[in-house]
């Protein structure tokens, strides 16, 4: 960067503090745009408002609601525990939970029933069963893990020195 | 990326960003489990599975030989993205249903990846000054079609195999620009930080980068464990979601994916469906025996062609799956039906052509598809009346339907009206 720059001192000062940065990392990113704008050309050809929503607005929604929301979660659950003072046992709960959620996440549509109408008319199937299944599946979850937690507590018993009680 | 101590002089800058109340200060983001370690090891994961999605998804593509007919090209402008796409095999015939068992189940197991991922590195979304030169401007544009891409990729597939179109357009073009814009960022982020992720991953260096937190509670659960959990939700989801693949029992398995769980029917006709005949709005009474005429067209002319015609023709037998773009598929289904070939040799054409099927539809993508000569060809292919040693039911496609070895489902024409033999193109 051995450019002469224009008398100025204020100019100098810009390009004393932005630096142009890897020549190298420029010529692939400038590499990467254009590809993704061949691409975008044609993915914004319809209803580019629309799409334009979607793609910002996944990314918004997760950083900015989705992401603090089960941060939030989680926190207001470590705390629970150390409040009645079963910080070891958070894992019994947390693990469960988020695994739960996780399945919501993913298939709600068909365990709110949302598509139960277009899922009857194509797969000529209803979608009757999903929430009994997810909530099925939550029950499994969280039996699991009170069993693995019972199973511990009682090894747990047994290797504890009678001088401890 | 290590960083030298901060200079007195720009200290108090730095306090007034310190305010720990905002997550642009590294004091806001608590968990001890930030770290390059983490990142780079979930980043790695994603590297290798979004290859695999990317390369399927490419390959699922050209399953619909888009080049062939307009009918079968939801995205006529593609250009320059449709540069590598070739005559679709007829063999293995479980190709397709492997690509895209391969394609959905993959991808919904990587979903938990893909959300520690994006978890390990949000301080970096809030990263103060924006920018410290421009090539890091760049990268924090590309970023954001990285983020961006990715979850509207996920997005939009998640959903489809729901059948939830509430995405703005076609799925086709969607997902698959989509596609290539999130491709065309995660090269350039897989360029610029797989030298990292790798040094960080062998433990050569121990890095402590602008993802540990400076000031972290107290631990709840260790790194190792926490990637546990990110295995285990991709092993329940692999584990509730891979049998939409298979019959039976493993279709059981699949307790929560979309055509999971048990079949629509029994019998010979009890398997899965991807479009009904009421969702196609097939009036039985034109497919009744006095109505409905197969009308084949070719080089010699038109012939209209009963089903007790069809019937007295040669009949062969195929075992071949159905397979969904949508990712579930069937095992080997027994038709019986008339070979395409045959077909094509009643309306002049000894050698094989392309053919242009017709269904008798109403509306919905895909009422008309395109196959290529090599589909055509195939001893396997043919334009089955019985399934499983009976007459196909309404729902799969009676009076007669097209079956080709590993095609994608909706390329396999049913309740078929008219076939129109020649060159496409």
């Amino acid at each position: 960067m051995k450019r002469r720059i224009p008398a100025g001192s204020r100019l100098r000062a810009m390009q004393r503090r932005i630096p142009v940065g890897s020549p190298l990392q420029i010529l692939l990113l400038a590499c990467s745009f254009a590809l993704a704008g061949y691409a975008a050309v044609r993915l914004l050809a319809g209803d580019w408002l629309g799409v334009t929503l979607w793609f910002v607005g996944a990314a918004l929604l997760h950083d900015l609601v989705l992401l603090p929301l089960y941060s939030a979660a989680d926190r207001a659950l470590v705390r629970g525990c150390a409040a009645v003072g079963r910080r070891e046992r958070l894992l019994y709960v947390r693990v469960p939970a988020a695994l739960s959620l996780l399945l919501l996440l993913i298939w709600a549509p068909l365990i709110t029933g949302a598509v139960d109408r277009s899922y009857r008319l194509a797969a000529g199937q209803s979608t009757d069963g999903y929430l009994a299944r997810w909530l099925l599946m939550t029950a499994l979850l969280f039996a699991g893990s009170a069993a693995v937690l019972a199973l511990r507590l009682r090894r747990a018993a047994k290797h504890r020195p009678p001088a401890a009680h | 990326m290590g960083r030298a101590p901060v200079p007195a002089a720009v200290a108090a800058y730095g306090r007034s960003m310190r305010d720990q109340r905002l997550p642009t200060s590294p004091d806001f983001w608590r968990s001890p489990l930030r770290g390059t370690w983490f990142t780079s090891v979930l980043g790695l994961v994603l590297l290798a599975g979004i290859t695999v999605l990317f390369v399927t998804g490419l390959l699922s593509y050209a399953a619909y030989n888009p080049d062939l007919s307009p009918v079968n090209d939801q995205t006529p402008d593609k250009g320059l993205l449709g540069f590598y796409l070739f005559s679709w095999p007829t063999r293995p015939a479980w190709l397709y249903r492997l690509n895209q068992g391969v394609h959905v189940t993959l991808g919904i197991t990587l979903i938990p990846v893909l959300l520690a991922k994006l978890w390990s590195v949000v301080p970096k979304l809030f990263t103060l000054p924006p920018a410290r030169s421009l090539a890091h401007a760049l990268e924090r544009i590309s970023l954001l079609l990285l983020v961006g891409g990715g979850l509207f990729e996920f997005v939009t597939g998640v959903l489809n195999i729901q059948l939830d179109y509430v995405f703005p357009g076609s799925f086709y073009p969607l997902h698959f620009y989509g596609a290539w814009v999130f491709f065309a960022a995660f090269v350039a982020h897989a360029v610029l930080k797989l030298p990292a992720a790798l040094r960080n991953v062998r433990g050569l260096r121990e890095e402590r980068g602008e993802l540990h937190a400076p000031r972290p509670d107290p631990p709840t659960v260790s790194r190792r464990g926490a990637l546990g959990l990110v295995g285990g939700g991709s092993l329940l989801l692999f584990g509730t979601t891979v049998g939409h693949s298979f019959d039976g029992v493993a279709r059981q398995t699949a307790v929560l994916a979309p055509h999971g769980g048990s079949e629509p029917g029994s019998g010979p006709n009890g398997f899965q469906i991807n479009k009904t005949a009421a969702y196609a709005r097939i009036d039985p009474a034109e497919t009744a025996a006095d109505a409905w005429r197969l009308v084949l067209t070719g080089r010699t002319g038109t012939l209209r062609l009963s089903r007790a015609d069809l019937a007295r023709l040669p009949l062969y037998s195929s075992a071949l799956p159905i397979a969904c773009v949508e990712g579930w598929s069937t095992s080997n289904q027994w038709w019986r039906g008339v070979r395409l070939r045959d077909l094509a040799a009643l309306v002049g054409h000894d050698r094989p052509t392309d053919v242009y099927v017709e269904s008798l539809q109403r509306h919905g993508a895909f009422r008309h598809a395109a196959l290529r000569a090599n589909q055509v060809g195939d001893e396997r292919s043919l334009l089955a009346l019985y399934v499983n040693g009976e007459d196909l039911d309404p729902d799969h496609g009676f009076p007669a339907r097209v079956i080709v070895p590993a095609a994608p489902g909706v390329l396999n024409t049913k309740w078929v009206a008219r076939l129109t033999f020649g060159d496409l193109r």
